[in-house]
């Protein structure tokens, strides 16, 4: 390095230094405030598009462009996730082998219930989201289960959106100390940037909704769930949360989790949870 | 065994919209599924809509269209209860047809 | 040191280490010995839940040099593949804290 030009830099990491003792200590692992959270969540993104209600955050890309919102209303009239939103509702009265339903593995059958979803089980200590719940019912009723990203799962979760369509999520974090723990694992997966595109979630949905990435205008991270599970024009079918999760972490060149491996179950957790009041709109379609 | 055709038709005055949505996978034979192996064409090749016998919408479809296709078009002529028959035919020699009435 | 320094000087160090074993051609023992290192540290970044799919790619594409023989593609993938899974260890780590700062407050 020349000399003239170590000095500057000289006197900058001295700034640095300084800076950084002068920096209060991180917040303790304890001060976990999830409704302080969602409070900033929100107002993030309702100070950032300021013409939309809490309500649109759920029509993601649709409620970023105009054009594309009106192609959106018009595909709604014949919307291409009808198949499979009529396969979930015949498979869903069907009996399994052993003459027991879906309908006994869910409060109120399984009707109106998706908001609710994921919730934290204080038993087994983890996060339990809708997708699991399907499968651990069919496991428990003596069938196999489900790939977690497409066809049957997606058919299944979109009739349960469907029934809830409306209804406002309402994720529940009880005071015990692992729900936080998952809920704080959640937040920071979200975050986190991986890949070897080092991107995160946030800096997509949080950093830049509404602009684009190649030729795809970005959703925002408010009520990115609520239009679960979603026919993609891109996939040219149906796919579930497990689905999102995964092709978004190939996407930047990370080697994705398993569907339903702890880290997307807190992450679920957590984005539903800071889209509390926003209501559900799955099944949904999107580019 | 349900249609593979939806259908929504509604007239205003003298101009029916007609909206349909169909199931098919229309495969144009150029994928390869996940063994390396081209999944071989299979799409609608000729899609009709008939009002009172006459045909008033007609579509000549090759592998280029995509899964389910969604179809939108106006035409003249008809009133509302008229019947709409739509078929289709695809390149393994399938048909499926419906009516639906104008709303 | 910051953290464009130390990325210099880890990927400074990688090179300088490549190109000392550019002089002679490369045996099958240095790609074994190269791959095992890559993998090792792959797998390292496996156990922190962030590896990345170059890593295995270049994995796979120095598996596939040595087996037609081609052991100089081979080393240079194994090096290549390790060079990414150091930096998808490295991003894990730093990540640790620098996530706090993207989080909307």
């Amino acid at each position: 390095m020349r000399l003239v030009s170590a000095i500057p830099f000289a006197s900058a990491a001295l700034a640095l230094a300084v800076l950084a003792l002068a920096t209060p200590p991180a917040p303790a692992a304890d001060t976990v405030d999830p409704v302080k959270d969602a409070t900033a969540f929100r107002k993030f993104f309702t100070d950032k598009f300021p013409k939309l209600k809490p309500e649109d955050f759920v029509n993601g890309p649709y409620s970023m462009n105009e054009d594309l919102h009106k192609q959106w209303e018009e595909k709604e009239q014949f919307p291409p996730y009808e198949f499979s939103l009529e396969m979930g509702k015949e498979m869903f009265s069907k009996p399994f082998k052993n003459g027991k339903s879906y309908e006994d593995c869910f409060p109120n059958k399984g009707i109106g219930i998706r908001q609710n979803y994921p919730y934290f089980d204080e038993k087994e200590g983890k996060v339990v989201t809708l997708e699991l719940a399907l499968n651990r019912c069919r496991e428990a009723n003596g069938e196999p289960p489900f790939s977690y990203v497409r066809d049957e799962m997606a058919a299944l979760t979109a009739y349960m959106a469907f029934t809830s369509r409306g209804k406002p999520f309402d994720i529940k974090i009880p005071n015990d100390p692992r729900a936080l723990e998952a809920y704080q694992n959640g937040k920071r997966y979200f975050y986190t940037r991986r890949g070897q595109l080092n991107f995160s979630c946030a800096t997509c949905h949080v950093q830049s909704p509404g602009e684009r990435i190649r030729a795809e205008v970005l959703a925002p991270a408010l009520g990115i769930l609520n239009a679960m599970p979603i026919y993609r024009s891109e996939w040219s079918g149906m796919g579930t949360t497990s689905r999102r999760f995964t092709t978004c972490n190939s996407q930047i060149r990370g080697v994705p989790l398993s569907p339903q491996d702890d880290e997307y179950r807190d992450l679920e957790y957590y984005l539903s949870y800071v889209s509390n009041g926003l209501p559900i709109s799955g099944p949904g379609a999107r580019p | 065994m349900a249609s593979s055709i939806r259908v929504r038709a509604t007239a205003k005055d003298d101009i029916t919209e007609v909206q349909a949505l169909i199931q098919h996978p229309m495969d144009s034979g150029f994928v390869k599924d996940a063994k390396g192996e081209i999944i071989p064409p299979h799409f609608i090749q000729e899609l009709t809509f008939e009002h009172n016998g006459k045909r008033v919408f007609v579509a000549d479809w090759g592998g280029g269209v995509s899964k389910d296709p969604y179809v939108k078009f106006a035409f003249k002529g008809a009133r509302k209860d008229d019947e709409l028959k739509i078929s289709w035919v695809d390149n393994k020699g399938a048909t499926d047809s419906t009516t639906a009435k104008i709303q | 040191m910051s953290i464009r320094a130390s990325i210099f000087s880890l990927t400074s160090a990688l090179l300088i280490a490549g190109a000392a074993s550019a002089m002679a051609a490369d045996s099958e023992a240095d790609y074994k010995s190269a791959y095992a290192t890559a993998e090792a540290a792959n797998k390292e970044a496996g156990s922190l839940r962030n590896q990345w799919t170059v890593t295995a790619a270049a994995l796979a594409a120095a598996k596939k040099a040595a087996d037609s023989g081609d052991f100089d593609k081979a080393v240079a993938q194994s090096k290549e593949a390790e060079a990414l899974a150091k930096a998808s260890i490295f991003q894990a780590v730093s990540e640790k804290e620098a996530w706090k700062a993207l989080e909307i407050k």
